[in-house]
């Protein structure tokens, strides 16, 4: 019997897959497909202050290996959230959940967080920093030390539920904002969001999103996730939600070598609607491989030679 | 939705770029016309959304335009390939919300393809069909997409061609304003240009209009599909692809 439950910053999941924020809306779709009760935790869409219909049309594009996406953060807003989403979770989900939380300013960010904070079933908010597809003024909290560490404390000062900064792996050096987060007092990290990337269509020459540009998702980010994760993990001392490309309980179990206490599945769910649950349900043989009982030996293995 | 494996049975080139695939395998998740199947391919990370041509409960049919490598890929697939589908995605036409409404079903090009379900669907629950017009390009491409099964059922059939190399030339729209100008409902598929004029024509006071969008999942979850309508943003893919005329934002 393979112990597959994992704990991140003394939330206990029961195992490592958390479905990604933005793959899974509040869980109602996947709720008519299976059990979400399965699952370790799940990560909802991005909620901002106010409801935000998004980008416009086309806002999906194949990749090879992967997918651009460009919704822009669509969601109803924290006060429907909390209105009508919340109450339907307590049906349909009954682990913890993990709030993904975007925003325009410090304020908003607090604000959000704050609000959340009195859900019961919120167990970690997930301080979104890093959504590519929204700008404001050409700038984006999680691209610099100061602004990440900014939004932390920010965040901190308002809630007693433990965050974890989702970060962006569209900057230089990814160890430098994870530092200033943990710094600031974070209590774990998510990485990676999106890989900035677009597509152009040759038939109109122009680019494939109305956007223009999007986030890029799916096994070709695998590598690249991977890579940061493992970096992170030699800089920091805080609990690491790995994301990017997952797409098999062995690319999960690579993960939490890599540095991962738990791991987020995005567009893995986006191909397969069961992805999430046919990874946990393999993931015991995979442990069994390995030759670990306990799936959370599995974290950072691979930084320490045999 | 219902995720099963299928089997190519027959591929038939109609020409133009058009094939009717033919699939054996669990269809009953499709639960209304106008619904789509979202078919996984070898080599694509995303799965290939596909209107639902006709079905019965061990298999379905689908017209599939070659627009790209992935369509290409599918339509030249051996017969006896299995396929991963998820079938009955979307909310198809609602064909009771059509009693009473002496509808007429509109389609342009490819758009067709769902009203033969539709046309059967209604047929079958007694609700009444004004006449069914279809556009196309020329009378190249009407010979390639109609098959005429329509005439021979008894329905009153109309075509437009924009070249006026069959029936009217011009427009459906042309049709409907000409020929049909107490038509009032329509149950449309076809090109987003055509449907917007469709719907906004004086004489239309209500209707269904199928919509396109690019997708990712195909059932609802990443909201990538994501259209204003005027009940906010809702999902081509899980809330439509049919929606009606009231809630419709061009």
């Amino acid at each position: 019997m393979v112990d597959l439950s994992v704990s991140l910053a003394g939330v206990w999941l029961k195992n490592p897959i958390i479905p990604a924020s933005g793959t899974f809306g509040y869980g109602r779709e996947f709720a008519e497909l299976y059990d979400l009760d399965i699952l370790g935790s799940f990560s909802w869409k991005g909620t901002t202050a106010e409801a935000r219909p998004g980008n416009p049309q086309p806002r999906i594009a194949e990749t090879p290996s992967g997918m651009l996406n460009a919704v822009g953060l669509q969601n109803p807003g924290v006060d429907a959230v909390i209105a009508e989403e919340v109450p339907n979770l307590c049906k349909i989900f009954h682990g913890p959940v993990i709030a993904n939380v975007g925003g325009f300013s410090l304020e908003e960010y607090a604000e959000n967080c704050r609000k959340l904070s009195s859900c019961e079933q919120v167990a970690i908010l997930e301080v979104n920093i890093s959504c590519p597809n929204v700008h404001m003024g050409g700038t984006n909290f999680g691209s610099a030390p100061e602004s990440a560490a900014a939004v932390t404390r920010a965040v901190k000062a308002v809630t007693n539920k433990p965050v974890f900064m989702k970060l962006s792996p569209n900057v230089t050096d990814i160890t430098a904002i994870a530092k200033s987060c943990a710094d600031a007092g974070a209590d774990g990290l998510c990485l990676i969001n999106t890989l900035l990337g677009m597509r152009i269509d040759l038939k109109t020459r122009r680019p494939v999103l109305a956007n223009r540009t999007g986030g890029l998702s799916g096994p070709a980010v695998f590598p690249v996730a991977l890579r940061m994760v493992w970096d992170v993990y030699e800089a920091v001392k805080l609990p690491i939600i790995g994301c990017g490309g997952v797409c098999s309980a062995r690319d999960a179990a690579e993960m939490m070598l890599a540095g991962a206490a738990a791991v987020e599945v995005g567009a893995a769910n986006l191909r397969n609607p069961y992805a999430c649950k046919e990874m946990i349900e393999d993931l015991p043989a995979v442990c069994t491989e390995l030759g670990v009982s306990k799936i959370s030996d599995l974290t950072g293995g691979a930084h320490h030679e045999k | 939705m219902k995720r099963g494996i299928f089997t190519l049975e027959q591929t038939r080139n109609w020409g133009g770029g058009l094939w009717m695939l033919r699939l054996v395998g669990d269809a009953s998740g499709i639960t209304a016309p106008g619904q789509f199947v979202n078919i996984e391919l070898p080599g694509k990370f995303l799965r290939r959304p596909i209107s639902v041509h006709e079905w019965w409960e061990e298999g379905l049919e689908l017209l599939v335009k070659e627009a790209g490598e992935g369509t290409r890929n599918l339509i030249h697939m051996p017969v006896g390939t299995k396929l991963d589908i998820l079938t009955g995605l979307g909310n198809g036409f609602d064909v009771q919300a059509a009693k009473g409404k002496h509808a007429v079903l509109v389609g342009g090009g490819i758009g067709i393809a769902p009203l033969y379900g539709l046309a059967r669907c209604m047929e079958e629950a007694g609700v009444g069909i004004r006449a069914i017009v279809v556009g196309f390009a020329s009378e190249e491409q009407a010979r390639i997409l109609y098959t005429g099964d329509w005439v021979i059922m008894g329905y009153r059939v109309l075509v437009a061609t924009e070249d006026g190399s069959l029936g009217t030339k011009g427009l459906v729209t042309d049709v409907l304003e000409k020929m049909l100008p107490d038509c009032h409902y329509v149950m449309a598929c076809g090109p987003a240009p055509m449907l917007k004029a469709v719907c906004d024509l004086p004489q239309i006071t209500g209707g269904q209009f199928s919509f396109e969008a690019r997708m990712a999942c195909g059932f609802g979850a990443c909201v990538g599909c994501s259209i204003p309508t005027k009940n906010g943003p809702r999902r081509v893919c899980k809330d439509g692809p049919v929606f009606r005329k009231e809630e419709i934002v061009w």
